[in-house]
């Protein structure tokens, strides 16, 4: 699949062209152009802002629906620990995991158990100092998104390591090839997904050949039929298989606790995130060891998929923590196993540079200043751009023109009415 | 050969949390442009840091840049008190910061050596009593 596939996607007959989403857009990838809001795929991070945002519900994600697991022989379903957080009075988590049974999951595997595994080969490449400092985790696809796009001085600092999601995949695609002896065809790992960016992420994956998942299926769509079947089990199974370390990854602040160490930040929220990245790359950071960064406000929990309120679902995660011991996984080799690393490198995109070259950049850049002085500086969003800067920028790039301004328009028809009448009848102007 | 281009800032010497606006800015247009993210860092880092130092020291000042495809110039200019030592500032370590200033986390005597380490020229023209102007100059190999 294309490098710059997305779940993001747009219902242009719910879309009115207003401007909420391209305001809200951290990485200016959104435009309204001929009445319609259009994402240009190069710069989405798949956060996904513009669906919280929207009215109109005219954003939405590319998700699976429930019956896509009945394609394949043996379905096992990979629950995010974000899962848990919906469902109020929860105190133990073979409730949900029974259910997501009940709903025709022949086997379930916690992405948090994964976490507990992942937060363990962190702590170990600590150790062997061979991580570059600080190092900045590599979980948050839309994260790891951004800074591909807009920070290449900061790839290498991203831990090479894969996400608890492809890490529970895999772990799920290897126990049912042992149970069943079916062939991969046969069995269907599916992640219950609290955002787009994690499904993007498994059809897209950016450092591995193939995701261990087939599909993903939205937090937010499972939630009414699995509320149902929680409410009416007779009895739980014995399922989970992680403490508060891997639970802990739902929010903010979870993995980076689940390191054990001191130096470490937790930031979320896509415009925090944004701050912290920019005093990375100006090296104000230097005592930290390292940081969690979440793109979605209160972590996994607050992800676009979710149904529940991020600070309500925090709320019940710290108290399902209560009744759990505190990690159930480790890694039983000495070094990091190599099927969790990265099996490419991460590389940045250059899609917001102006031109191939630098002086001809440099040449667009001195014509998008003068075009930028001539613009109101309103950033109404009347043209279709997020601010007067983005249109001198698109202008440059010979995506709009300067009578996409509204204000510049207006400027040059107040000189046509005058124009229409011949010189020698024309009202004297002030300056003539 | 691209004309260079010239960005000029005034920096507000009363208001703290508004230093490194200017550099912040510095930093975009470089990226912007597309240069090696090496000299993007260099000058980013070096401008703050000079930046910072006309809020702390000098009551503020102005910022003119020059950007050409092979060089970036900094020219940093201030009506403060000037540097009584240029040898002695430029010691690690060194500082006359007050100790308000430190509490906010500056003035840790490394803000001038800091800006030679990652800058090819350094030029400081400082009278006391009437103002430095410091020039940076980081070359794009």
């Amino acid at each position: 699949m294309s490098d710059f596939y997305h779940s993001v996607r747009l219902d242009s007959e719910k879309c009115r062209g207003c401007t909420n989403c391209i305001k809200r857009c951290p990485t200016g990838a959104i435009r309204v152009r001929e009445g319609k809001a259009h994402i240009i795929k190069e710069r989405c991070i798949d956060c996904g802002e513009c669906i919280r945002v929207c009215p109109y519900h005219a954003k939405s994600a590319e998700y699976d629906s429930l019956e896509e697991i009945h394609k394949f022989k043996y379905k096992v379903a990979v629950p995010a620990p974000a899962l848990y957080g919906q469902f109020n009075n929860l105190d133990d988590v073979d409730y949900v995991l029974t259910a997501l049974k009940k709903l025709g999951f022949d086997d379930v595997v916690e992405v948090a158990k994964a976490a507990e595994l992942v937060s363990d080969a962190t702590r170990k490449l600590f150790e062997q100092g061979i991580l570059r400092k600080p190092v900045i985790s590599s979980a948050c696809p839309a994260v790891v998104r951004l800074i591909r796009v807009n920070y290449p001085n900061l790839i290498e600092h991203v831990v090479p390591l894969t996400s608890p999601m492809e890490v529970a995949g895999g772990i799920a695609r290897e126990k049912a090839r042992k149970e069943t002896g079916l062939s991969d065809e046969d069995i269907g790992v599916f992640f219950i997904s609290p955002c787009p960016a994690k499904i993007t992420a498994l059809k897209s994956p950016v450092c591995l050949e193939k995701s261990n998942l087939n599909g993903a299926i939205a937090i937010k769509d499972i939630y009414p039929a699995l509320v149902h079947e929680m409410n009416h089990l007779t009895e739980t199974q014995p399922i989970k298989d992680s403490g508060v370390i891997g639970v802990g990854w739902a929010t903010g602040g979870g993995e980076a606790n689940s390191l054990l160490k001191d130096n470490c930040l937790a930031a979320d929220g896509i415009d925090n995130v944004i701050n912290i990245l920019n005093e990375l790359e100006d090296e104000k950071l230097p005592d930290i060891d390292f940081i969690e960064l979440n793109a979605c406000t209160g972590g996994c929990v607050g992800g676009a998929l979710t149904y529940e309120n991020p600070y309500v679902a925090k709320a019940r995660i710290k108290r399902l923590r209560k009744y759990l011991p505190v990690s159930c996984n480790r890694l039983d080799t000495v070094d990091v196993p190599d099927n969790m690393f990265w099996h490419k490198t991460l590389v940045a995109t250059d899609v917001m540079k102006l031109a191939d070259t630098v002086p001809e950049a440099m040449r667009k850049m001195a014509e998008k200043r003068e075009i930028l002085d001539k613009l109101p500086g309103l950033d109404c969003g009347t043209c279709g751009a997020p601010s007067c800067a983005a249109l001198a920028d698109d202008i440059v790039r010979g995506f709009a023109s300067e009578k996409d301004c509204v204000f510049m328009l207006r400027d040059q028809l107040s000189g046509i009415d005058r124009e229409l009448i011949p010189a020698p009848y024309r009202a004297k102007e002030k300056d003539e | 050969m691209s004309e260079a281009i010239k960005l000029h800032y005034d920096v507000d010497g009363r208001d703290f949390t508004r230093a490194g606006e200017a550099s912040g800015k510095i930093k975009k247009t470089l990226k912007d442009i597309g240069f090696p993210p090496e000299i993007i860092r260099n000058t980013a880092i070096a401008v703050y840091e000079a930046e910072i130092n006309l809020v702390i020291h000098a009551g503020g000042g102005e910022i003119d840049v020059e950007i050409a495809p092979d060089y970036v110039e900094v020219i940093l200019t201030d009506h403060g008190p000037g540097i009584e030592n240029v040898e002695l500032a430029m010691q690690e370590g060194y500082s006359t910061a007050p100790d308000q200033v430190r509490a906010l986390g500056f003035g840790a005597g490394m803000g001038l050596p800091n800006i030679k380490k990652y800058t090819d020229e350094m030029k400081i023209d400082t009278v006391l009593g009437e103002g430095t102007v410091m020039t940076l100059k980081i070359y794009v190999k």
